[in-house]
Parts: C-alpha cells; structure tokens; sequence
C-alpha cells in the first residue's frame, strides 16, 4: 500500500526523479499514510468503489462497524457523491475523495484527499495535488446506499460527539441517539454515562437509553422503558409512547405503562409550560419597565407625555445595530464584545436625542401637557421616517452575540434563554441604579423635590431647568438601553417604537406616576397578563383586554396604584 | 360673530353647495368644468371636515384631547360600507349573497350582526347612534372616574390601538386587513355614475353645514360657555355646582355621530374603508387638521381638515417620502408656532390691525389658546417667577 502510494505521487506531473520521490515520502502525507489502514480496511475502500451494489453496501456497511474515525469522512464523501477512483499503473485502483472543483480554462480541477483520513495528496512540490476530474472515475452512489449510509455516520459524529468537551453537544448527541440509535448504540450510552460529569447529559443519555430499549426491548424491557420515561418527564417521549397507546396490538401492561407514562409526560408539559409564560412575561415586563421608568419619571417631573419615547427606543436599537457593523468592519475577531460596548453607546445616543429634544423644544412647552403630547408625537413621527429613509423600511438584522444564545436548563424541558436572563438582569440593575439616584444621591433629592413642587423648590435654589433636562436625558437612555436589549429578542425596524410605546403608557398610567414601585408592579403586571393571555386567546384579545382592565381599575384607582398623597395630590 | 364674516361663511357655503357641484355638472370640455375626481376629492374632505368639527368641540371647546375618534369614524364607516357590501348581493365576484371575504374565509352564512344592515333606515340610525353608544359607554367609565388630561388621551390612543387590532381579525368577518370595498350601488344608484357621486358631494356638503350650525348651537348656548369653563378651569366649574362628567360625556357623543356621520359619507365616496382608516395614526392625524386650522374656532375646523388633506394628497402624490415629516414638522411648528391655527392666528392679526378696543380681552377669552383642564402643578408658575402654589 505505502508502496503503491509513492508510486502514485511519483506519477503525478512534474515529478519524474526517483529522488524528488523520496522527498514526497517525508512530506506530511507520507507521514499520515504511515498510519495506514489495516488490510480488511484497505480491502473494504477499494470494495466501497465497486460496481456491484451490493458489494458497495457491504463494505460500506463493515466500514461502519469498525468504529475507526478515519473512515468518517469517507462515508461522508460518498453521500455527498464526491468519491472518485483514479487509475494507478499496473491495473490497480485507488479510491479518493476530491475536494471542491476549480475551473481552469475549459479543464475542471479537483484537489485529491486520501480515502482513508482524508489528508490532502500533496505533491513534490509541497503543494496539493490537482488533478483533471476527466481523468478520474466516478463512484456512483445509489439511493439505497445513501439510506444505508446515514445511520452509520450518524452514529460515527454521535460517538464523537458524546465525548465532545462541550456539554451541550454532548446533550445534542445523546437526544439524537437516542432517535436513531439500535442496541449497539446502547452500549456506547451506557459506557459514557459512567464517565459523564454533567447531569443534564447524563438526563439526555438515560432517556436515549429508554427510548432505545422501548423501541428495540422484549416486552417486560418495555414495559420498564415506558416507566422510565415517564418517571423523567421524558417530552421527546410522547411519540413513540402515543403511538403504543393508540396500537391496538399493543401488549395490554405495556399500553397502560405507556398511558400512565403520558399522563405524567403531559402534566409535567403544563407546568413547564407555566414557567416558560411566566419568564417571557417577566422578560416582556422588563423591556417595558426600562421603558416606562423614563416615561413615568419624566411625566412626575414636568407633566410631560413623551410620544416620542418609543422612537428614543429605536434610536437604541439602530445604535446597536451600528455598533455591530462598526464591529464587524474593524474587530471582527472582538465580535462577541461589540454588545457591551453598544450597551452605553445606545445609551449614550438615545439620552443625547433626549436632550436635544427637551433643549430644542419640549422646554417651551411646560405646563401645557397635552401641546407636547402633540409636539412629540410629531417628533416621533419624523424620527420615524428619518429611520426608514436612513436604513430602509425593512428590519435591520442584529446578530447576538455567541455569549448570549444558548440557554440554562433548569428543570427538565425548562430551559431559561440567556438572552432573556440578560433582560431582566439589565432591568434590574437599571431599577437598582434609579433607586439609588433617586433616594441616595443629592441629584435625586433635587429631582424628587422638583416633582413634589416646583415653585419651591425653584426658591430654595434648584435649577429647575437643569434637573429637567438631566432627568429627561436620563429617562431617553434608559428607553435607549430597552431599545439595545430588544435587538436580542425581536425584529428591529423603523415601526418598532410603535409597537411598544402604547403598552408602556398603559404602564404608566396605572403605575401612578413618578412612582418607582408602581411602575414595577404595572410593568410585571400588564407584562405577565400579556404573555398569560396570549396562548389562549390570542394577542389581540390579550391587548384588548388589558385595556377593559386597565381602565376598570383607574375607575377605582384613579391616580394609578401609588397615588400621590397630601397637598400637592391632584385638585 | 361678526357679520362680514357670517356673510364670508356664507359664501363659502354657497360655493361648497351649489357651485362645484354646477361646475361639475357643466358639459365635459367647458373651460370652468370641474372634474369628477377633483369633485370626489372635495367630498371626501368635506367628510373629513365634518368629523374635524366633532374633535373641535371635544379639544378646542372642552379641552379633552382624544386620540381615538378614528373608532368613531370606523364605526360609521363600516355601518355604511356593511349595508353597501349587503347591496352588491350576487353581483360580486363569486356571485354569492354573501359579501366575497366571507367566502374567501369559508362563512357559509351571514353573520347575525350583519343581518339588520339589508334595511337602509337601520343602517342610517346605526351610523349615528353606534358610534354614539360606544362614546357614551366607553366616556362614561372614563368620565366618571375623572380620568382626564393626557390620561385620558392615552386610554384613547390604547382604544384606536386595540380597535384597529380588532379589526384587522377576520375573525371579526368586517373583512380583516382589506376592510370593505368593491360597492356597486348605494340605495339602487350605480356608485360609478357622476350623477350619483355629485348627489353624494351635496349630501356632504348640506351634512357639513348642518354639523357646523349644530357646533355653533353648542358653542353659542349656555351649555357650550360651560364647556369652555371646563377646558380652562375643570376643577371650578365642579365647585361651582356643575358636573363636568355630564358636559364632557355629552360633547363627546355629539362628537362621536359627527365622527360616524362623516365615516358614513366617506365610504361610499371612497368606495373603500380598512382598519388602517381608525388606528392610531390617522386618530392623531386627526387633531392635527384642527390644530392646523385653529382649534377653537369652528372655521378653523374646517379650514384645516380641507387644507391639511390636499396638501397631503399633493404630497403622496408627487414625494410620497415626504409625507410624514411634513406632517411631522406640522405638528411641531403649529405647536410652537402658532398655538391658534390659521384661522386663529388670522382673527388676531386681524383685531390687532382694526385697533379694536377690544380685541384682546374678547378675542382672548374667545379664541385664545386652551389651558387643557391641566392640574396646579402642571400648572405651576415658570421658574424663573418665585411663586408659593396659589391655595385652590
């Protein structure tokens, strides 16, 4: 074989001297065909190549079974129909792999790679070898042979993956198994759940188990199977176990274990399900909160109504969306970073738009609340199309980055998104921040004085104006900081401030206003209500609904929930 | 009001009325002609000026700003465009009796609430008195638990947002996202005859200065010099032994049949009505066409719906880019600039160069600016003013 090797690169054009032979047998692909096959190996490559069909799937199939990584890329080759067999001298033939084709002038060129390993042929010259696919034979691959083929690489990356040093994959591994998987896959299961470190693949392996054992066990095997899933809460599980259940030849004890199992399966599926509703609603309440504290701060402050809040969340959005192409055009190797940097830049630019705004216009205005309401919605409007016109009216695309995609599993078939974990951790933390702004720092003390009553206030030494206007740029980053964290769970377009600024007024207005624990509670509130409505009746009621609640509950509470006592309540 | 000016009103009224529509009635290649399409145009603002009228009486007159009187003009709309739909029968495409959503959507039977919309005297009560029921139900939970100022404009916006949501369902079977369209006939006259469309501009155009008589009754009667107390001061007309609820809840009905009367008028006119017709954009559109035209002023009303629309329909037409920051820029240049609206700004520079002795205390009380019903600490003094809160 090593032999015949050599001879074929001595073959190769532009290599004539015995000499220039020997330097191609100490280059790396000589090296790498040192560890060449066994002879059955050897025997089942070229048998792979055959004509005959049969023969073809019987090699593949013994290529399969022996475990050896090597042949993978093989049996992927023939899959994708990319093995060829070239002619040596002496009548013999050698199975290859080509890589992707080159065209060069009206010639089609494919680089060569060793059926075994797949390690590129490489020339005398150092330099892989390219080769006339005319002059090659190709190997055809029936649809038989594909079909037969597929489970052995399924099981070859399986294996692999199983030992991969990523525990997700490895999860991803076991799943597939356990699909897939016939009693060989078994052994391979168990061996590595004795090795397995992390409970959540060890979880995946031992519902592969079952499910393997339910599909492929006698009966008494079976039966045990079902119980088991059950017993895991097994969601992949309902398939199969629907289909025993629904089989009227189904063995009776093993029918019941499967209902019993279902049963079990379908009551774990609801709460689950419960969780998962009350996550995303508390996700959903987060971006409205960091919406609505600028909101509501700002309407305590100057009995301002801010329209244009939702495009200050857009403007954040775009800003992000800037940054990750700022990213990618001059760090891509930093591209998971560009996050934390959009972070305070969407910030930065939504609470400088705030002020503009309040510097430019909204400061004539004071004390006529329903004029700005008018003036801003104008503003939104011309953010808006300034937007479309800038990036287009479609949606941009936000890439997350890789750190924040995946997810912790906390339970079984609960798994909490990172992305959204992110959310109501920036929520908080912005709540925290507001706290203590507003009640442990000389800054909050003005802006709570300034709340409670201006012309006071104003006396004692406060710049009114000033606070105002800090305290409006304040409320614009934060709607900037909600608009940089909903690129991570929806569409960024220029209609996105829209679909968010009706939902955090209706906030507002029961929250009370200016008030830090009733926009929290509103925010949770109107949140959770939306996402709890939405699975059973649609988004649409949910919204309207929510509106019939919110305004049942201003009748009783007509100042929100925290209103404002004493003498400077309403009139 | 003063009489060169009653004489003004009615010119205009005249040329409305009797004169576009002689004009549009001349044979086709008369130089004075005036075209179907500009003709239909005209109709379709007049009906827009109508429902312009109500919003004056609720924001000018009583200082209650709601962004959601597209509902009303939607009610109205798909009142009249349910019973023109029921009129084209099997005349539509499928030649079903059914409307051809409905088959589209697999309804096999009509709808029950569609039912009562085959009479054409029901269908003219329901324009006004739908959206006149829901005013009344929706301003009396409002009203009654004092929700008022931006709180109040706010759960107006959050209606117009969940009705056109509502709307848009074809669930609903009002034709989802493509609304009604496709009428053939109103009351048996063929909508594509001139003649018919002519009928339909007078009709608007009579229905318009029977809304502005009836604005101008309200204004002029004790009840409408309470409104205005109310817009200036609410919590003193409640001291003073008035119920604002009971005021406001009225004008807002009268506000809401104007908005449905004006919806009635445009569909057939239009000759379609969709959801994106009453949501939260076109609601707000809305004031803008009367602060615009000075809000406050009847005329104002009227003056801007027409000239805000053609100037919309000139811009669609030739940069329809541009559109929305023009209206944008509207918005923020009639606030800053001129809080009264053309007609309002043109009365005052009208006084100031008479010399009026007294211009300026009757114009002001008349016209001048609303102070939104706002609450002491809106209404806290500027800060450049040292003030201790006036006891209230």
């Amino acid at each position: 074989m090593w032999k015949s090797l050599l001879l074929a690169l001595a073959l190769l054009p532009g290599l004539t001297t015995p000499a220039a032979a020997q330097g191609a047998g100490a280059s790396p692909a000589g090296a790498a065909a040192s560890a060449g096959p066994s002879a059955d190996v050897a025997r089942h490559i070229a048998d792979v190549a055959s004509p005959d069909a049969t023969v073809q799937q019987e090699a593949a199939v013994a290529l399969g079974k022996t475990g050896d990584r090597k042949i993978l890329p093989l049996l992927q080759a023939l899959r994708e129909g990319s093995v060829y067999v070239r002619a040596l001298p002496e009548g013999k033939k050698e199975t290859l792999i080509v890589g992707d084709k080159i065209t060069e002038g009206d010639r089609t060129l494919v680089p060569l790679f060793r059926a075994y390993g797949r390690e590129p042929i490489i020339g005398p010259d150092a330099k892989p070898v390219l080769a006339d696919l005319s002059t090659l034979e190709e190997v055809s691959t029936g649809r038989s042979l594909r079909i037969a083929i597929r489970p052995l690489i399924d099981a070859f990356s399986g294996q692999s993956d199983l030992v991969s040093p990523d525990p997700a994959t490895r999860r991803a591994a076991a799943t597939k198994m356990g699909y897939t998987g016939d009693t060989d896959t078994l052994k391979v299961l168990q061996e590595a759940h004795g090795k397995e470190g992390d409970r959540w693949v060890r979880f995946a392996m031992d519902e592969a188990v079952a499910l393997i054992r339910l599909r492929t066990g006698g009966e008494p095997e079976r039966v045990a199977a079902a119980e088991t899933l059950g017993h895991l809460r097994s969601a992949n599980a309902m398939e199969p176990l629907d289909q025993i259940a629904g089989d009227p030849q189904s063995p009776a004890p093993l029918a019941t274990a499967a209902r019993d199992a279902i049963k079990r399966i379908e009551r774990w599926g609801l709460f689950t399900q419960g969780i998962e509703i009350a996550f995303q609603g508390l996700s959903l309440s987060s971006i409205l909160l960091l919406m609505a504290l600028g909101l509501a701060i700002v309407f305590g402050l100057m009995g301002v109504i801010n329209m244009a809040h939702g495009e200050l969340m857009a403007l954040g959005a775009y800003a992000t969306f800037l940054m990750q192409g700022w990213f990618t055009a001059h760090f891509p190797a930093y591209f998971d970073y560009y996050f934390l940097v959009a972070l305070p830049f969407a910030f930065l630019v939504s609470a400088t738009a705030g002020l503009i705004l309040e510097r430019g216009v909204i400061r004539f205005l004071y004390g006529r609340p329903l004029e700005t309401l008018l003036l801003t919605w104008g503003v939104s409007l011309i953010i808006q199309q300034g937007l479309r016109l800038w990036f287009g009216a479609a949606n941009v695309d936000v890439t997350s980055p890789g750190w924040l995609s995946g997810g912790i599993p906390v339970m079984v078939g609960v798994q909490l998104p990172y992305n959204r974990l992110f959310i109501i951790g920036l929520a908080a933390v912005c709540v925290a921040a507001m706290y203590l702004l507003l009640f442990r720092t000389d800054a909050g003390l003005r802006i709570r004085a300034v709340t409670q009553n201006r012309g006071m206030a104003a006396c004692l030494g406060v710049r009114a104006r000033w606070v105002d206007a800090g305290t409006f740029a304040l409320g614009a980053g934060l709607a900037g900081l909600a608009g940089c964290a909903i690129t991570q769970i929806g569409n960024v377009g220029p209609e996105l401030g829209q679909n968010y600024i009706v939902d955090s007024f209706m906030v507002v207005v029961t929250g009370g206003v200016g008030k830090l624990l009733g926009s929290i509670l509103a925010a949770i509130g109107i949140g959770g209500l939306n996402k709890i409505i939405e699975p059973g009746m649609g988004a649409v009621f949910g919204k309207v609904l929510i509106l019939v609640l919110v305004i049942l509950f201003i009748q009783r509470r007509p100042s929100g929930l925290f209103a404002t006592k004493g003498r400077y309540a309403e009139s | 009001m003063r009489s060169p000016e009653r004489w003004g009103l009615l010119a205009a009224a005249t040329v409305l009325v009797v004169l576009l529509p002689a004009l549009n009635a001349l044979p086709a290649g008369s130089p004075l002609r005036v075209s179907d399409f500009t003709l239909n145009l005209f109709g379709k603002f007049l009906a827009y000026a109508i429902l312009a009228l109500g919003i004056d009486l609720i924001w000018g007159y009583t200082g209650v700003l709601s962004l959601g009187h597209g509902v009303f003009f939607g009610l109205g709309a798909y009142a009249m465009g349910m019973h023109l739909m029921l009129e084209i029968g099997t005349r539509s495409v499928y030649g079903n009796v059914l409307p051809d959503f409905m088959v589209w959507n697999r309804v096999t039977e009509l709808p029950l609430f569609w039912k009562p919309f085959y009479s054409v005297p029901f269908t003219l009560v329901a324009v006004l008195v739908v959206p006149a029921l829901f005013a009344f139900v929706f301003g009396y939970l409002t009203f009654r638990s004092r929700i008022r100022g931006v709180y109040f404009s706010i759960i107006t916006q959050a209606l117009a947002l969940s009705t056109w949501l509502m709307f848009n369902r074809n669930a609903m079977n009002l034709g989802g996202t493509n609304g009604l369209s496709g009428f053939k006939s109103i009351f048996g006259f063929g909508l594509n005859s001139p003649a018919t469309q002519r009928t339909l501009y007078v009709a608007t155009a009579l229905c318009l200065c029977g809304a502005f008589l009836v604005c101008r009754a309200i204004t002029r009667s004790p009840a409408g010099r309470v409104l205005i107390a109310i817009r200036d001061s609410e919590t003193r007309v409640l001291f003073s032994g008035y119920s604002p609820a009971a005021f406001k809840l009225f004008v807002f009905i009268v506000s809401a049949a104007l908005a449905g009367v004006a919806g009635a008028l445009y569909v057939p006119q239009v000759g379609i009505i969709t959801p994106a017709k009453i949501g939260v954009l076109p609601s707000i559109e809305m004031i803008i066409w009367v602060a615009v035209g000075g809000r406050g002023t009847l005329l104002g009303a009227v003056v801007g719906a027409i000239g805000v629309n053609w100037l919309q329909s000139i811009l669609t037409t030739t940069y329809p880019d541009l559109w929305l920051l023009v209206l944008g820029s509207l918005f923020v240049a009639v606030v800053l600039f001129f809080p009264d609206g053309v007609v309002g700004t043109a009365r005052r520079l009208g006084m100031r160069l008479r010399r009026l002795p007294r211009a300026a205390g009757a114009g002001g009380r008349l016209i001048g600016r609303p102070d939104e019903g706002r609450g002491p600490e809106e209404a806290a003094p500027q800060t450049n003013v040292p003030h201790v809160q006036a006891p209230r």
